[in-house]
């Protein structure tokens, strides 16, 4: 736990602002010179309910949320539905106050809007107890009379961020700035007086008795705040992708809404279209023809892409799709992160496996494996698929603009050009033989295009002789099936041998002890691998990427350093441990795991705690929220 | 310069240029309609002026699935009911290809059910031929969702209790721009309705009756038929939605009492493509999407230029 950091939390109901006016305090602590990394907290409802975002901001770079957070903008939940502690779901407009409480480091600072949480309420709470208790610094304030005395209503969410620009002694001009970017004319100059008001306010009759302030720091390049499902969109425009089909379903709407928004002017096509099938059934047509298409969802629509992903393996046609993984069973819960399709994503689909797997751990890794899966699967014409979650998805940090000025690659990979057809193979009727295994390097047998001279042939889900006529022959049967499954073990060479690793590394590499990770999770082991050396444990972790092909060797070597290694993933059944024992063979009396599956993503001292229990064998339970899974023998 | 030389190629062909010369055996049984369909397209493909190469034929999963392997242009055999919405993109990905999309009713009408409503919907400039032959025939004479009412088979041993789908009304409904009705035993006005169907600047259906003379022997052979272009006892408009409408229940009405309705039901030249409809909201570009990768003077927009909105 760091004392030179920020994490601000700001509460309330959806619909109240919370999403856009977080966005624009990290933007403005950002420009401050400041790293910044945003976690989002929402229930699956479009108004009330409790939601917050939390900004951790630093002056060194911050991959994770952290634990807990020390500065809290409570605004009430305006959109509550049934005001009484008695109802399902609770007193709905206090959990903005009281939901958050827990998580409040000591010493930290509450803020909360008295115009719409009463005085009794606070009362029940205990409020002044617990604050006395915990150190913690109260500051109530009528954001929404001083809202709805400038403006409207509505606008709280600007007196809050005054208020908390004044607690944190910040200076008010990148927040200005913002807004007179966002909004204009009556809005602005609303929005503007009220910050100024709320600001003055608490300069003038507030007296401070909390020591946090805003740190202070400063960036030597222009730095960009993008969020996960941003980077995979930008790595997708910057592969030359032109044609995405979707049907909306959270997390995964949100890498189809940005593509959906920036494809008109790119000449590109989007296309909403009826079901999933059809969402992954048009990626595939539209590839077939000759244009980089991408298709995606989420758990249950991903169910639904599973035929049309075997046929895009069968017929061998480039394909990229995304996998925004949320809390299941079926519906589970909406919004909430979790790690618990891996299984699903590798082996859906009838028949053996014919597909690339990555899962990114960074929002950098995710912009650089979009791309990286644009270019494996039309190379190799193989679907590749991305599987994230919602915590990537939805968290935002600062990304250094030059990370970004890379040439596009709109390469069609291993697809031929008329000329080249015309010297290529054909049956003795003209027929193109695209699926030939005497002539494919790597097992890759390049392709037509509908529409070029010299090129037809048949492509079909069913097994098939080179010029795709329908074949139940043996000989051919087996030859087909090992081409298509020597394309994987060429991609594994290029991947181990032409490529710089997708894994990621951290600690020290002779370190006794390892903590092994894959996606989203990646952020907060690195951050606890380093807490851990700082208190003197010998531990490195790897967060990995490539799930299929499964990085043999880099993970054999991994795990043979080290003696023993706790395997941190969000799900319940330890999915990704399943698959390093089922690929590796061995290291089953080695690896422990840590699970999380409670909705909300690891804090790095629930990582630090899993180790210092189970490794470091210090006597007592861990938290409650997180499950071990003892390793094989124990 | 157009990377898809075959697109546009006006020269002359002949039917035979669509029969692959290594012609696989044909999996069909004698006396098949589908041979029919293979026919008429083989005969209305070089009147249109088409060439093999700039044709997609697209099938979905039975026995009407096999139609691309019989007739030689580029082929997309995908799987069951989905046909549809793998036509649609490629026709999306490159406007100039001739997408010709064909499966059979349990395939289009049955398990793409929803696909074939919101294509019609949406009026892709396709034509889909459906292979209607009221049976699975694949997979051995079950009951389809064109079957009539009491149809015994394997899995409705006591006569099925449904009622059929209502392929051309519900065609009507969705938003077709073309719908009609031919038959495996009228090969003129089947030649006919396909090259018009190709022909017709949006979504083009033809509800195919293919008789299936080895699992639907207690269905009629749709003989005799009746056009109702030239019929006396029938007279409507086929651009009036109304007529059109009354026209096609019916011809849906009797099919199973033993009258064999066929012809052209609705035929609306005005609405746009919905490659048009798509430009118009300036969603789609004027040039084939699928040229620009093969362009080499295009220039690619970057993710780079997008970023003052982050900043």
């Amino acid at each position: 736990m760091s004392d030179d950091e920020l994490i601000w939390r700001i509460a309330g109901g959806s619909g109240d602002g919370i999403d856009s006016t977080s966005q624009n305090f990290a933007k403005a602590l950002m420009r401050s010179g400041l790293d910044v990394f945003t976690h989002r907290h929402y229930p699956s409802r479009i108004r009330g309910g409790h939601t917050y975002v939390e900004i951790r901001a630093a002056d060194h770079e911050v991959q994770s949320r952290g634990d807990g957070y020390n500065f809290l903008l409570a605004l009430g939940d305006s959109f509550a539905r049934n005001p009484s502690e008695d109802a399902y779901y609770g007193n709905e407009e206090l959990k903005p106050l009281s939901e958050n409480l827990d998580d409040l480091r000591e010493g930290g600072v509450i803020v909360y809007d008295e115009g719409l949480i009463s005085e009794e309420d606070v009362e029940e709470l205990n409020l002044e107890e617990r604050a006395e208790e915990n150190g913690w610094h109260v500051y109530p304030m009528d954001l929404r009379g001083l809202a709805k005395e400038h403006g409207r209503e509505v606008m709280r969410n600007t007196a809050g961020v005054g208020v908390t620009a004044a607690l944190l002694d910040m200076d008010l001009e990148h927040i200005e700035d913002l807004m007179s970017d966002a909004m204009g004319g009556d809005v602005l100059e609303s929005n503007l007086e009220i910050l100024h008001e709320a600001y003055e306010i608490v300069e003038e009759e507030y007296e401070f008795e909390h020591d946090l302030r805003a740190p202070e720091g400063s960036h030597e390049t222009e730095q960009a705040l993008l969020s996960g499902s941003n980077a995979i969109a930008y790595g997708a425009i910057d592969a030359g992708c032109r044609f995405i089909s979707g049907y909306p379903m959270t997390p995964w709407t949100d890498v189809f809404t940005i593509l959906s928004q920036n494809f008109p002017d790119m000449g590109g096509v989007s296309e909403q279209v009826e079901d999933e099938i059809a969402a992954a059934a048009l990626a595939v047509g539209a590839s077939h023809a000759g244009v980089k298409a991408m298709s995606g969802s989420s758990g249950g629509g991903f169910a639904l892409m599973s035929e049309p992903l075997g046929l895009a393996e069968m017929t061998e046609t480039p394909l990229v799709l995304v996998e925004a993984m949320r809390a299941g069973p079926s519906t589970g819960m909406p919004t909430k992160p979790e790690q618990g399709d891996l299984e699903h994503v590798l082996y859906t689909s009838q028949g053996d496996s014919q597909r690339v797997v990555f899962a990114p751990g960074t929002i950098e890794e995710a912009y650089e494996q979009t791309r990286l899966a644009f270019d494996i699967a039309w190379d190799y014409q193989i679907p590749v698929i991305l599987i994230y979650d919602q915590k990537l998805s939805g968290e935002n940090k600062n990304v250094d603009v030059e990370f970004f000025d890379r040439e596009p690659s709109p390469d069609l990979g291993s697809t031929l050009t008329e000329e080249e057809l015309r010297e290529a193979a054909h049956d003795n009727s003209g027929k193109f033989k695209r699926f030939d295994y005497e002539n494919a390097e790597d097992g890759v047998a390049p392709r037509s295009l509908p529409g070029q001279q010299n090129g037809r042939y048949l492509a079909t889900g069913n097994e098939h002789s080179p010029v795709g006529h329908i074949s139940e022959d043996p000989d051919n049967r087996v030859y087909q099936m090992d081409r298509r499954l020597e394309k994987l073990e060429s991609i594994r060479e290029e991947l181990d041998e032409e490529r710089e690793s997708t894994q990621t590394y951290f600690g020290d590499e002779e370190a006794d002890y390892g903590i092994i990770t894959w996606g989203s999770s990646q952020g907060a082991v690195e951050e606890a691998v380093g807490r851990l050396n700082e208190q003197g444990h010998s531990v490195k972790g790897i967060g990995v990427s490539d799930m299929m092909p499964f990085p043999e060797a880099e993970m054999t070597e991994f795990l043979e350093s080290v003696d023993e290694a706790i395997v941190v993933e969000m799900n319940a059944t330890a999915q990704f441990r399943g698959l390093v024992q089922k690929e590796l063979g061995r290291f089953g009396e080695k690896m422990t795991s840590l699970l999380k599956y409670n909705g909300n993503p690891f804090e790095p001292a629930e990582i630090v705690e899993g180790f210092e229990v189970n490794i470091a064998d210090e006597d007592r339970e861990p938290t409650a929220q997180v499950r071990i899974e003892p390793a094989a023998g124990d | 310069m157009s990377a898809f030389n075959a697109i546009g190629d006006e020269r002359e062909t002949d039917r035979d240029e669509y029969t692959p010369g290594v012609e696989p055996q044909p999996t069909w049984c004698p006396g098949c309609g589908d041979f029919s369909v293979l026919k008429s397209l083989k005969q209305a493909l070089p009147e249109v002026g088409r060439n093999p190469e700039e044709v997609l034929t697209v099938t979905g999963i039975g026995c009407s699935g096999k139609l691309n392997s019989y007739l030689d242009t580029y082929g997309f055999h995908t799987i069951h009911g989905r046909a549809l919405p793998v036509a649609r993109a490629a026709k999306l990905a490159n406007p100039d290809l001739e997408v010709i999309a064909a499966g059979g009713d349990g395939d289009g009408y049955g398990i793409g059910g929803n696909h074939f409503i919101h294509s019609a919907r949406e009026n892709h400039d396709i034509t889909y031929i459906v292979f209607n032959n009221e049976i699975f025939g694949l997979t051995k004479g079950q009951t389809s969702p064109t079957s009539p009412k009491g149809h015994k088979s394997k899995t409705q041993p006591s006569g099925s209790a449904k009622t059929p789908i209502r392929p051309l009304s519900q065609s009507l409904t969705a938003g077709a721009s073309y719908v009609a009705r031919t038959a495996a035993v009228n090969p003129n006005q089947a030649k006919e309705i396909i090259a018009e169907a190709i022909e017709h600047d949006g979504f083009a259906h033809v509800d195919f009756l293919t008789q299936c003379p080895t699992w639907n022997k207690d269905a009629r052979q749709y003989v005799p038929y009746v056009d109702v272009q030239d019929s006396d006892d029938y007279d409507f408009d086929v651009t009036d939605r109304e007529e059109a409408a009354e026209m096609m229940r019916e011809t849906e009405n009797v099919l199973n009492e033993g009258t064999v309705l066929t012809g052209r039901y609705y035929v609306d030249e005005d609405r746009p493509s919905y490659t048009e409809e798509k430009r118009a909201v300036g969603e789609m570009p004027d040039e084939p999407l699928a040229e620009r990768y093969f362009d080499d003077d295009a220039e690619w927009e970057r993710s780079y230029d997008l970023l003052d909105r982050h900043k």
